[in-house]
């Protein structure tokens, strides 16, 4: 990870990133963000639901709350000035949300190259060794792109 | 399940024999949320999603937020099953892995095509592929498993 000094300020990414559009229609929150690893919340909103019959939210809401963290958490760790975009991410959902609760999504980068950071995570309700998805992804490093700062 | 759980079983299952998939679609909040719509073309089920300005996630390019091209995905496996399989209860996601292709543009709406390439008595194995300009030029692929029982 480098933490040198030399990757985006952290607190510029969670500005940044929680002013995304899609971020704010979700009401996605940064609680943590460090170096290599980062922490969000969503709260439960009705229109969120996928299944009418439970009233569980869209897997997409976690798609979404995963990829999310990923993106932040690869963010923290690249130089400044590099943009990061999701390359692939695969979802285990391991047991079903409760209606009415919000979600915390965790993401951490366990390896970076040049080109790739690779990340891993969950989401949970309360705690990590009760989660209800599991989340592995791998991002691109590049040039171009989005990056954080792109103060537009 | 309660009664009313059943009921919406029943009013999924008439719409569908109906051949009103648009319909289906709709009684799902998260639907109208990101802007999901239905498409049925040669029989064939295509899933929409409208070009939003609330769904990007990169203001730069500017692209849809890779969450909700993974929803899209999703979503148009869910429907596509429910389209082609005889189904005893909604199908439920076990897994999905997203390949990301080329950027998925905020400014054009971006459609989806789900095949099924297993249908098993209690797994079914879909793969599903968005494109938006050209069906040649995929935005994102997919595959993913669905509990069908």
């Amino acid at each position: 990870m480098s933490g040198d000094g030399t990757g985006y300020p952290l607190e510029s990414i969670r500005a940044i990133v929680q002013k995304l559009p899609h971020f704010e229609a979700l009401g996605l929150k940064a609680l943590e963000l460090n170096r290599g690893n980062c922490l969000f919340r969503v709260e439960y909103s009705p229109e969120l639901v996928g299944n009418l019959e439970s009233g569980v939210v869209h897997g997409g809401v976690i798609t979404t709350l995963l990829d999310s963290a990923g993106g932040t958490a690869a963010f923290s760790v690249v130089p400044d000035g590099a943009s990061v975009a999701t390359l692939d991410l695969r979802i285990d959902y391991l047991k079903q949300a409760e209606p009415g609760r919000a979600i915390l999504g965790y993401a951490e980068c366990y390896r970076q190259t040049r080109h790739i950071v690779f990340v891993r995570g969950h989401a949970c309700h309360d705690t990590a060794d009760d989660p209800i998805a599991h989340f592995v992804a791998s991002f691109m490093v590049g040039s171009v792109g989005f990056s954080p700062s792109d103060r537009a | 399940m309660t009664e009313r759980d059943t009921s919406l079983f029943d009013r999924v299952m008439a719409l569908k024999a109906a051949g009103d998939f648009a319909a289906i679609s709709a009684l799902i909040p998260y639907s109208s949320f990101v802007g999901f719509e239905l498409l049925s073309e040669d029989d064939q089920l295509i899933t929409i999603l409208r070009c939003r300005p609330s769904n990007i996630g990169n203001t730069t390019i500017p692209a849809v937020h890779g969450g909700v091209v993974g929803a899209l995905l999703e979503h148009a496996g869910v429907m596509h099953i429910i389209h082609d399989c005889e189904i005893t209860r909604f199908p439920k996601i076990i897994n999905i892995s997203v390949d990301y292709l080329r950027p998925c543009l905020g400014t054009q709406d971006t459609y989806a095509r789900a095949y099924l390439v297993k249908q098993g008595r209690s797994v079914s194995n879909v793969r599903v592929e968005a494109w938006q300009s050209d069906p040649l030029r995929p935005v994102a692929a997919a595959h993913a498993h669905f509990l069908m029982r």
